[in-house]
């Protein structure tokens, strides 16, 4: 009797079982991991972002005020980290989105040798980000005379004293923003060049006979419409790398907060709070804002790149 | 029609993608990128240059771009120094090389499976947790860093090995290049098998991973560039010296190079990064032909 009622449901189990199970058992290695790194950390910022946490004591519920606080009295936030982050973002993302498609697309008129050896020397700086490149800028742009900017410039006698260009609020936006795009050549690049050279060659024919006429009218018309899923995929990869590459004004300028905050990001903003504050809460907070950002960037790309299929 | 005929032909030649061979035409293109790769290759070419020059060329006024008198001198210093804690730095680079073989392996195995799984086998959920991961695709993961650390302190993960490797093992673009790639082996071949009864495991990986081997080096290359050049992780969540890696010993290097050590630094610090750099770009020479028949397959729709 008791057998009976367990074989019902175990049955039903089993058949699913043996349809699914194989899927799920492949998936689950990822699946794991994608949960524990990923979803999980993404849900405790989400939930933290509602409360006041130090580390020391329990998270304390305190709803909407850390938002509150972000809009309304954080002047760092409003000042310096959420212009300097609009400023950096659209020149690098956009900026730099642009270059890599039009520097693939020049690519793609070579043949493949030529070609092959370009892409090297374009995509070699996107693999150097982070510690490898702080000792050459460090030594590039060094505020003493020895440095090779510095010394360059004297040289040409456009300047007569050593500049500090990584301690100067002035100059150090302009800096992290040509660094940042000098790598930003990356996976997003190398997609859009082999959407280009998979296009058709007859759509190219049938459009001469349309009436194109002219390169420009060729990439509006006809390139771009035909590799929209790269430029999708390119438009994603550089605004994620954009975001990721926030702490360059750290690395460069060896101080968090930068010198009066002049190349301070969201994501050292995150960090102040985070590491240096121990204000846990507030800082997820900050991190929720921040993905919400990336998400409506992507949703924007998306809108553009969409295929109609 | 005279006309048009003209225009197809001009227009044939003129689309040039992918040419077989020089034509004039080209030059205007290798006008605009000469100068360009020439500044984006200086800083490369710094790193190499920087490390083999001797201390007085190192600290010439004015500052010299390349070396005149290549020595090994810095590798050497490098390798014959200790930390400031004590530990060789030989300790720091073979913690790298093996964090990164490890975190390698263990990258390519997981995201093959879970992209098996979502390309060619059938199940209820399979749409909608292709699209999480296609939303995953837009995941920073220096926005949830301090999540993560809570995270990582609950699961005793401090200060071990494993929180070395495990946090960067689901990569969704990783997962998504190779599932985009395995789309495009014919769903025959694995019925084929199925009907011979082979079994799942033997079919990937009997018949798809040996199909699906560039898409295999991308994921590899880029767990390489994420693993190698993390400094973070020691960072953050390793306490241990001995357990820290070559990055972090740089990241040191560099930082303490604005204060006192200067001198004795520079030197150790640029051999140090031409030692971090070179993998990079051995690998991608290599592998890059694997990596642009993968990035064919990378659209987003």
């Amino acid at each position: 009797m008791q057998n009976n009622q367990v074989v019902a449901p175990k049955g039903l189990f089993r058949k699913w079982f043996d349809k699914e199970g194989s899927a799920y058992g492949f998936l689950s290695l990822y699946a794991l991991l994608f949960i524990v790194f990923i979803v999980v950390p993404v849900l405790v910022a989400f939930v933290l972002s509602f409360t006041f946490f130090d580390t020391i004591q329990f998270p304390t519920y305190n709803g909407l005020k850390n938002y509150v606080v972000l809009l309304t009295q954080d002047d760092i936030f409003m000042r310096y980290v959420l212009p300097n982050t609009i400023q950096f973002a659209v020149l690098v993302g956009p900026g730099g989105y642009v270059l890599a498609f039009l520097l693939a697309w020049i690519l793609a008129q070579l043949p493949k040798l030529p070609r092959t050896i370009f892409a090297l020397i374009l995509y070699s700086p996107s693999m150097t980000t982070g510690v490898a490149m702080a000792v050459v800028w460090a030594a590039f742009f060094s505020g003493d005379q020895n440095g090779y900017l510095n010394s360059f410039l004297m040289g040409l006698r456009v300047i007569q004293e050593p500049v500090q260009w990584l301690q100067s609020p002035q100059y150090l936006m302009t800096i992290m923003i040509i660094v940042t795009l000098w790598g930003s050549m990356g996976v997003g690049f190398l997609a859009m060049l082999a959407g280009i050279l998979e296009i058709n060659p007859e759509l190219y024919e049938a459009g001469s006979l349309d009436g194109i006429s002219n390169r420009f009218q060729e990439i509006i018309h006809i390139t771009i419409p035909s590799m929209k899923p790269q430029m999708l995929f390119g438009a994603v990869m550089a605004i994620v790398s954009t975001f990721q590459a926030g702490a360059i004004g750290v690395t460069l300028s060896g101080s968090n907060p930068t010198p009066q905050y002049a190349g301070q990001l969201i994501v050292n903003h995150i960090e102040d709070y985070g590491f240096l504050r121990y204000e846990m809460g507030y800082a997820a907070a900050v991190s929720v804002v921040l993905l919400l950002m990336v998400l409506l960037f992507s949703r924007l790309a998306n809108r553009l790149f969409a295929s109609e299929d | 029609m005279r006309k048009k005929l003209i225009k197809r032909f001009t227009g044939i030649r003129n689309s040039g993608i992918n040419p077989k061979g020089f034509h004039p035409s080209q030059i205007k293109f290798y006008l605009i990128l000469l100068p360009l790769t020439v500044v984006m290759v200086l800083p490369i070419i710094f790193i190499f240059s920087h490390a083999f020059k001797p201390p007085d060329e190192l600290f010439a006024y004015p500052p010299r771009f390349f070396v005149t008198n290549p020595t090994f001198k810095n590798f050497s210093d490098l390798f014959t120094k200790m930390s400031n804690s004590g530990v060789p730095v030989s300790r720091y680079l073979f913690n790298s090389i093996l964090i990164t073989l490890v975190t390698i392996a263990a990258s390519i195995i997981v995201s093959t499976t879970a992209a098996y799984a979502l390309s060619k086998k059938r199940f209820k959920l399979k749409k909608m947790l292709f699209a999480v991961n296609t939303v995953a695709l837009m995941f920073v993961p220096i926005a949830v860093t301090i999540p993560r650390f809570l995270l990582i302190e609950r699961l005793n993960l401090m200060d071990t090995f494993l929180v070395h490797i495990l946090p960067g093992l689901a990569m969704p673009v990783g997962l998504f290049l190779i599932k985009q790639f395995i789309d495009g082996i014919p769903d025959e071949v694995i019925e084929a098998a199925q009907i011979d009864g082979a079994s799942d495991v033997w079919i990937y990986w009997e018949i798809v991973l040996p199909m699906i081997r560039p898409a295999i080096a991308t994921i590899a290359i880029l767990t390489f560039q994420a693993t190698w050049n993390n400094a973070d992780t020691s960072t953050l969540f390793i306490n241990s010296e001995s357990l820290k890696t070559f990055a972090f010993y740089l990241s040191t290097l560099t930082s303490t190079a604005a204060g006192a050590n200067v001198v004795a630094g520079q030197g150790i610090a640029a051999a140090a990064a031409l030692i971090m750099f070179l993998p990079n770009l051995i690998i991608f020479i290599l592998l890059q032909s694997q990596v642009m028949s993968t990035m064919s397959h990378s659209g987003l729709k």
